[in-house]
């Protein structure tokens, strides 16, 4: 069994404004440090599936047709075993 | 001359579509469900407002991937017209059959108001009962209604006269001031290069009918007919 981590975020550059939103909140509390702040989403994805190779290339497929809009987003992962 | 309405699970404007259709214009249309992979005798296509598949990972990403959408995109390649309003033009975007994509609204809040836009293209099939310049009141109703294209597709639909509505104020001022959402160059409706689909986030099914008190949006379907009446004799 493998276990993929996928990670969506914004493109660069693409105004995020919940992202904004989460930094103002933060520098309100007192965290004066935090400069900027990105919000994306992160998906666990459990495979029937034990080819490392087979299964990178399930989830590019499975983020170039669903998971991610290329317009606007960018995507990474890693696999592990589970 | 048959409408079809197209409905997810979570669409929630369908019926204020087939109401404007069914009494507004008095023509047939019928309800076209996501599984179905023969849309029938359809001559327009309406993909309604609402939150399919409750809008879960993007609007639109799961019900893009509909088998109804291989029809209407075949549907669309003969040149058929389609118009997706709010979730519907979500919907277009991620299938790929419209440029960009629809963002956040920057504010972060739901946007649920009668919005006024500017007619900037009357010269389609969905705005020839219009005048550019024409200054119309909409409802708008979303969440995500930010719309984005890289800078090189704006300047080319911009070139191409595929932006068919802005936000505006009740001058017709375009400004950011009177940008609810964000969307680049206040842009609240596109029409593809082929000048067959259409995406909106006002709704023009919700100003239809003068008992609602705005009618302005009666304009888009009566042009779609017209339109479709004089192509088809």
């Amino acid at each position: 069994m493998l276990k993929a981590i996928v990670t969506v975020m914004l493109k660069k550059g693409i105004f995020d404004p919940q992202g904004r939103a989460v930094q103002n909140g933060l520098v309100s509390i007192g965290f004066d440090q935090v400069k900027k702040v990105r919000v994306g989403k992160q998906l666990e994805i459990e495979l029937d599936m034990t080819d490392m190779a087979t299964a990178e290339a399930s989830v590019h497929d499975m983020c170039d047709k669903m998971l991610a809009n290329p317009v606007v987003e960018s995507y990474s992962f890693e696999i592990k075993e589970v | 001359m048959n409408w079809g309405v197209l409905l997810f699970p979570g669409s929630n404007c369908a019926e204020d579509c087939f109401h404007a259709v069914d009494k507004i214009l008095e023509k047939p249309v019928k309800y076209l469900w996501h599984k179905d992979t023969d849309l029938g005798d359809v001559d327009a296509i309406i993909i309604p407002g609402g939150f399919s598949y409750g809008d879960h990972l993007r609007p639109g990403a799961i019900a893009h991937l509909s088998p109804a959408m291989t029809a209407v995109k075949e549907f669309a390649s003969r040149g058929g017209l389609v118009i997706g309003i709010c979730n519907g033009f979500q919907i277009l975007t991620e299938a790929k059959m419209l440029p960009g994509s629809l963002l956040q609204n920057c504010g972060l809040k739901f946007l649920c108001q009668d919005q006024t836009l500017v007619v900037d293209n009357a010269d389609t099939p969905f705005t020839s009962e219009y005048t550019s310049g024409d200054v119309l009141v909409f409802p708008i109703a979303h969440n995500e209604g930010n719309y984005y294209a890289a800078p090189d597709t704006i300047a080319e639909m911009e070139a191409n006269g595929q932006i068919l509505f802005r936000y505006c104020s009740p001058e017709g001022e375009v400004s950011d001031e009177t940008n609810p959402n964000g969307s680049i160059n206040s842009i609240a409706g596109i029409i593809n290069r082929t000048g067959n689909i259409v995406g909106m986030m006002p709704h023009p099914e919700r100003s239809s009918d003068s008992v609602l008190g705005l009618s302005d949006g009666k304009g888009v379907f009566v042009s779609m007919l017209k339109h479709l009446e004089a192509t088809q004799g």
